[in-house]
């Protein structure tokens, strides 16, 4: 571990790489802050150029830099404006907002930079502890292991759909399974479902239909609804970013409670940033004393420091399934697998042993990273949110001219434009009728994987026999049983508690 | 394109101008002006090295003026195919890479056209293919792996980097069947990529690996892997310790070649000055720079010789893949 730890240090800490990481946490801080642009929409532009460096590693860390400032930003954004880029801020704006009606917009932003700062490296050095015992064990697992994993990475789809939501999202990842069967699979060496389309005979490119369902959208979004683009512009009046040491203080244990929960939740496949930093919020809230509790929701530090640390913790964490199994736990991290795909990296237990400067380069730039979100950023914050004023019909075109551009650079094949313009459309309505696209494109992305590992357990076992043969493949099936009946359960216990309630009045 | 045909004409008419002004120069002529090459996937894979590689030989030895690549993917390839073909009279100036693949693609049909419909330029490089297996592996010979295969034959998998019907399948059957065994029987476990059929090797899942040799070294020197078998003639120099398949009483052998392909219908003169060009490109040292960097193996199939050696593995794999039921 500490041989892969010097050499990520001296891969992180070449020149070129830590440009890459300041240049991404500067994109992603400035993109991130535009509202409606999150982090997925925000790394499916950046993906060509990334690929077009050629280098996985510093692909990945220029990649992984913009994820943190786009968080960084996003937080920014629903601060200042009361405008989340994304959902996983949207707790942010809780307690965040308020504090900047009362004048103290600086002081919330010092405390969200610190409080991300301190969840990212928190995740990031728990990250270097599970990542590499959980790849260890990972080693022994069979084609049969990884079925039973996608089908568990699948089903928390269903587990952690918002209320409401876990009928559209399995509808959602039933479509990305069935896009993932279009083109030549491994089972078969005839191509399937191309309607004799030679474009189509290797697939849907990933990266077409990422930028499909997530840049496109949002920037058509965007020219739709513009009720969601008149910004605030209030990015003039930040000053005196100071916190005391009385409020150090205080938020210090929420920070380290919710670094560690947001860590554990990212982790598990399928929930990530969105939930840790709601349940973070909740959690603390709890937690907080009477006098305190009447202060969440009217500009609390705690419940600030709560959701940030939590959200920052639970990205990091998301990277422990992506990098030591292969599995996107997230609608980000399954962009990011598909760009490590396109690099000729396969993200997995073997990672840590073929490609060391990979894995440990990135887990080393998650503190880089870090720092220069504290450090570079934080002071120049008055300045960057300047970019919330900036007109909309300026910042569109240019979503639009990268989006397209990025689709059409490295394939140089045309028909990509016209499947993301079509799919982009698609995606587009879906959204406005809302139904969440990232289990589409995580069903994407694990479809073929589903179907290629279930194909050769059964070649390897002549049938589904490995399902009783093998525990490790039955615990992992009965745990993702247990994930989709979860939802439908817990809806009928709280119906029953509602009738019990209703009787006894 | 019209870019690429300006910028073309404008080297070509840099060329000429250098040629009347430096009468005496000693700076050779270059065999041909200009070649633009034709790459069936994307950037960053085989393909893509191969001509770019050459391209980057060619040029530096002054054997070529100027080269300028083009990458269409699409189809697995059979897109840049169709494009040549189709768009014929105005390619005069291009040379597509390929490989093996064609071969068997235009086998199952996949491909609608094969390389008859092509004017076959010159087979340049190839990579011989291999089976391994872990190093804390019991096996440590293709007779080792023989007799566990008949101990076991549902249990004892053979594993790839290619779709059933694919080159790692044929490679693994055609050993198989020389070694008096039924091809059909052999169990072969697809994967799409090499880190996870290097896992699934180490995992103990397939009891052999069956891929390209230069991938094969590469493992082997990282003390990964033991390779129990090459498809070489004879022992090849940069991995010497590597028994062949026929010292070991498997009479096979198996090459996966890359090579260049022009439009059909080009004219004899321009298809000459491209097979010479590439002929002497074997004798520079630019050329061997290249090589050397990828670690490919010479294997140069000109003009008819390549349509013969294409012949005879056409029939091999066609064979092959009629008896193991995938044609």
């Amino acid at each position: 571990m500490i041989d892969g730890i010097l050499i990520g240090l001296s891969t992180a800490f070449s020149i070129s790489n830590l440009l890459m990481v300041i240049g991404g946490c500067l994109i992603g801080t400035f993109i991130g802050m535009l509202p409606g642009l999150g982090p997925m929409s925000i790394i499916a532009i950046m993906i060509p150029v990334a690929i077009s460096i050629g280098d996985p590693s510093a692909a990945l860390i220029l990649l992984a830099g913009v994820y943190y400032g786009a968080i960084f930003g996003g937080s920014t954004s629903s601060i200042l404006i009361n405008a989340p880029g994304v959902a996983s801020t949207v707790a942010t704006s809780f307690d965040g907002y308020p504090m900047a009606r009362q004048g103290k917009a600086g002081k919330a932003l010092t405390v969200a930079a610190i409080s991300s700062f301190a969840g990212g490296s928190i995740g990031a050095i728990l990250l270097m502890i599970f990542a590499p015992a959980l790849a260890s064990v990972a080693l022994l697992f069979h084609s049969a292991e990884y079925f039973a994993l996608m089908v568990v990475g699948l089903s928390a789809i269903a587990a952690f759909a918002g209320s409401g939501q876990v009928g559209k999202a399995l509808l959602m990842t039933l479509v990305g399974l069935m896009m993932a069967t279009v083109g030549e699979g491994a089972l078969f060496n005839q191509p399937r479902f191309t309607m004799g389309i030679l474009d189509l005979q290797s697939g849907f490119g990933f990266i077409t239909l990422a930028m499909a369902m997530f840049a496109l959208p949002e920037a058509l979004f965007l020219v739709l609804d513009p009720s969601r683009s008149n910004s605030g512009g209030s990015g003039g009046d930040i000053k005196d970013l100071r916190i005391t040491k009385a409020e150090a203080k205080k938020i210090a244990p929420v920070i380290g409670r919710q670094s560690i929960q947001g860590f554990l939740i990212g982790v598990l496949p399928g929930a990530g940033a969105t939930i840790a930093s709601f349940l973070g919020y909740a959690v603390e809230r709890n937690l907080a004393s009477k006098e305190e509790q009447a202060e969440f929701g009217k500009g609390s530090i705690k419940g600030l420091a709560a959701p940030e640390s939590a959200n920052n913790a639970a990205c990091t964490g998301s990277f422990v399934p992506l990098l030591t199994l292969g599995i996107p736990g997230s609608g980000t991290t399954a962009i990011l697998l598909g760009a490590l795909i396109a690099l000729n990296v396969s993200p997995g237990p073997r990672l840590m042993i073929d490609q060391p400067e990979i894995f440990w380069s990135v887990i080393i730039s998650m503190y880089v990273g870090n720092v220069i979100l504290l450090f570079l950023n934080l002071p120049m914050i008055p300045y960057i949110a300047k970019i919330l004023a900036v007109p909309r019909n300026y910042l569109i075109p240019f979503i639009l001219f990268f989006t397209l551009m990025g689709a059409y650079i490295g394939q140089n094949n045309a028909t990509e434009l016209l499947i993301l313009v079509g799919f982009g459309v698609c995606a587009t309505l879906l959204r406005f009728a809302n139904y969440p696209l990232a289990p589409l494109l995580i069903g994407f992305i694990l479809g073929s994987m589903l179907e290629d590992n279930f194909s050769r357990s059964m070649q390897l076992y002549d049938g589904i026999r490995f399902i009783v043969e093998r525990p490790m493949t039955m615990g992992l099936l009965a745990l993702a049983v247990i994930l989709v009946a979860l939802p439908t359960f817990r809806a009928r216990l709280v119906r029953k508690k509602e009738l019990q309630a209703a009787e006894s009045d | 394109m019209s870019f690429i045909r300006a910028r073309r004409a404008i080297a070509a008419a840099a060329v000429t101008a250098m040629a009347f002004s430096l009468p005496t120069a000693s700076i050779a002529e270059p065999v041909v002006e200009s070649i633009h090459f034709l790459i069936p996937g994307g950037a960053g894979g085989g393909w893509d090295g191969t001509a770019r590689g050459t391209g980057e030989a060619l040029t530096k030895s002054g054997l070529v003026g100027k080269a300028s690549f083009e990458n269409l993917s699409g189809g697995g390839g059979g897109k840049a195919i169709g494009y040549l073909i189709e768009n014929a009279e105005s390619q005069n100036g291009t040379l597509m890479v390929n490989s093996t693949p064609i071969v068997i693609r235009s086998l199952t049909g996949v491909f609608p056209h094969n390389f008859r419909d092509l004017t076959l330029v010159s087979g340049t490089i190839g990579d011989y293919a291999a089976i391994v297996v872990g190093k804390d592996s019991p096996i440590n010979s293709m007779a080792d792996l023989l007799e566990a295969y008949k101990a076991d034959k549902r249990g004892t998998a053979i594993g790839g980097g290619s779709v059933p019907g694919g080159m790692d399948h044929l490679v693994a059957a055609m050993v198989m069947e020389a070694a008096g065994e039924d091809a059909t029987a052999v169990k072969y476990i697809p994967y799409d990529a090499g880190g996870k059929a290097m896992a699934a090797l180490l995992s103990g899942e397939i009891a052999a690996l069956s891929t390209g040799f230069s991938e094969a070294i590469d493992l082997a020197n990282a003390g990964e892997v033991k390779i129990i078998g090459v498809t070489a003639d004879e022992r090849v120099a940069a991995y010497n310790q590597a028994q062949t398949m026929k010292e070991q009483g498997i009479d096979t052998t198996f090459v996966n070649w890359r090579g260049f392909f022009a439009a059909p219908g080009l004219p004899q003169d321009k298809l000459t000055a491209y097979q010479e060009a590439i002929a002497k490109m074997y004798d520079t040292p630019e050329w061997e720079t290249v090589r050397a960097r990828n670690g490919w193996v010479n294997i140069h199939n000109s003009g008819d010789d390549f349509r013969t050696f294409l012949e005879g593995q056409e029939k091999v794999i066609g064979d092959l893949m009629k008896k193991l039921g995938f044609l």
